[in-house]
């Protein structure tokens, strides 16, 4: 089993600016001025060595993600805008010519999570299957009313894919090309559902948009038991804690340090932090994460556990 | 995890000792309790000595920022003094020390709060 982020950010998408490259190539060169340029190795090896703040970026593609199983049959988890890139990948990996099956399970039907479809290329071609997997009955509703004028010009009856919805009910596990699935209520407006994948003795969990009332031991422990023992936890830490419970409380979002304490109750073996908060830059990304590492390695009762964050192309493999 | 009382001048001083963790945030939650309610102007003002905390989890904080809105919609004062590093890490991390206000010790929280 294998995650591969395409779109990491919540809310709303962002790009870097033409400042923010600049800053990032200034302070890339504060620290160049040893290195030989004529030394293609060494100028490699400097660019590696420098922060991912600096080096790379977080992206700022909206929600969607993929499992790759080894199966026939495609997971794909949330429309953000990122999976504009993953349908530019498959079909270049399998042509117009291959139809394939896409199972996209929904977390809820906010813009941010949605509003990649009409440029996610396999629905445009026939042949191709895509499933919606969903605890919101009105999941088809959202699509549909997404694609209707004035708001794009192409209307979901001209997809040329064949179209599925499964309301599935949470709690309630099915399997999906030998996958074992499972969702679970989570508070947001307007309901959002978490999904537990399992295959192979692997576990993914993918828990977005999820705010967590830390007096409510029920809630609690029913995502200690839905998380239990997996290998990856994707985690909505979209805020700190102090923002998330006052400023910011019933905004449907959790935090850093309330995943880490969940991921150790549940046993779980890498937190991938998840929706960062658009106005964050790569840099605060980055000192979050450095921050998050640290609390877990001084909140820590014997089981370690493995912090991330989530960045579009990151490739897991569990 | 145990709380104990005592006054300096006019400053109440709690004495928090323990960890403030899932199992004891409802506790630490009543044992404060009685003293919010007196931290008012008329009252007296509040110090949570913590020197003795070894660990504190998200839902002990939660207990502090209900605390510490109590407090200010009755215009009392309120502070936090003594934090172990430990302790003061997870309130960098968490951003509480952004929306509690923390001093060294108790004699600078109570030079603070009853200048």
């Amino acid at each position: 089993m294998k995650l591969v982020c395409w779109g990491t950010r919540g809310s709303i998408p962002v790009s870097l600016t033409a400042p923010d490259v600049r800053a990032k190539i200034v302070r890339a060169l504060q620290g160049a001025g040893a290195i030989d340029l004529a030394d293609p190795t060494a100028i490699e090896a400097y660019v590696d060595a420098l922060g991912f703040d600096v080096a790379g970026t977080f992206g700022g593609h909206s929600s969607c993600l993929q499992i790759e199983t080894g199966a026939a049959e495609h997971i794909v988890l949330d429309l953000g805008t990122g999976v504009r890139a993953l349908g530019q990948q498959m079909l270049a990996r399998y042509g117009p010519q291959s139809p394939q099956t896409y199972h996209v399970f929904l977390s809820h039907l906010h813009w941010d999570h949605i509003m990649g479809l009409p440029f996610f290329t396999p629905v445009y071609i026939s042949g191709n299957r895509i499933v919606v997997h969903t605890c919101h009955p009105h999941a088809e509703f959202a699509l549909r009313r997404q694609q209707a004028e004035p708001s794009f010009p192409v209307r979901f009856d001209q997809f040329s894919a064949q179209f599925e919805f499964h309301v599935a009910t949470p709690g309630a596990a099915f399997e999906v090309d030998g996958t074992r699935v499972v969702a679970h209520a989570q508070r947001h407006a307007g309901d959002s559902y978490g999904w537990r994948f399992e295959r192979a003795g692997k576990c993914l969990v993918y828990s977005t948009d999820s705010e967590h009332r830390l007096e409510d031991e029920e809630e609690r422990a029913g995502f200690i038991a839905f998380f239990d023992q997996a290998d990856v936890v994707v985690f909505d830490a979209m805020y700190s804690l102090a923002d998330a419970i006052s400023v910011k409380a019933d905004w449907g979002h959790s935090s850093n340090i309330v995943g880490v304490e969940l991921c150790q109750a549940a046993r779980v073996k890498r937190l991938v932090m998840f929706h960062h908060e658009p106005a964050y830059s790569d840099r605060q990304i980055a000192q979050i994460l450095e921050q998050t590492r640290r609390f877990e390695q001084i909140t820590r009762d014997g089981h370690v556990l493995e912090v991330l964050s989530a960045y579009d192309g990151l490739e897991l493999s569990l | 995890m145990d709380v104990s009382t005592d006054n300096v001048g006019a400053i109440r001083v709690l004495r928090v000792s323990g960890r403030l963790d899932h199992s004891q945030a409802k506790d630490f939650e009543a044992a404060l309790a009685p003293h919010l309610l007196t931290c008012t102007p008329q009252g007296s003002p509040l110090v949570l000595e913590f020197s003795g905390v070894v660990y504190i989890s998200s839902v002990g904080l939660r207990v502090l920022l209900l605390a510490a809105k109590q407090v200010k919609a009755q215009q009392g004062r309120i502070a936090i003094a003594a934090l172990t590093p430990i302790v003061a890490e997870v309130f960098q991390v968490s951003h509480f020390n952004l929306v509690l206000t923390v001093f060294p010790d108790v004699a600078a929280a109570a030079a603070e709060l009853y200048p």
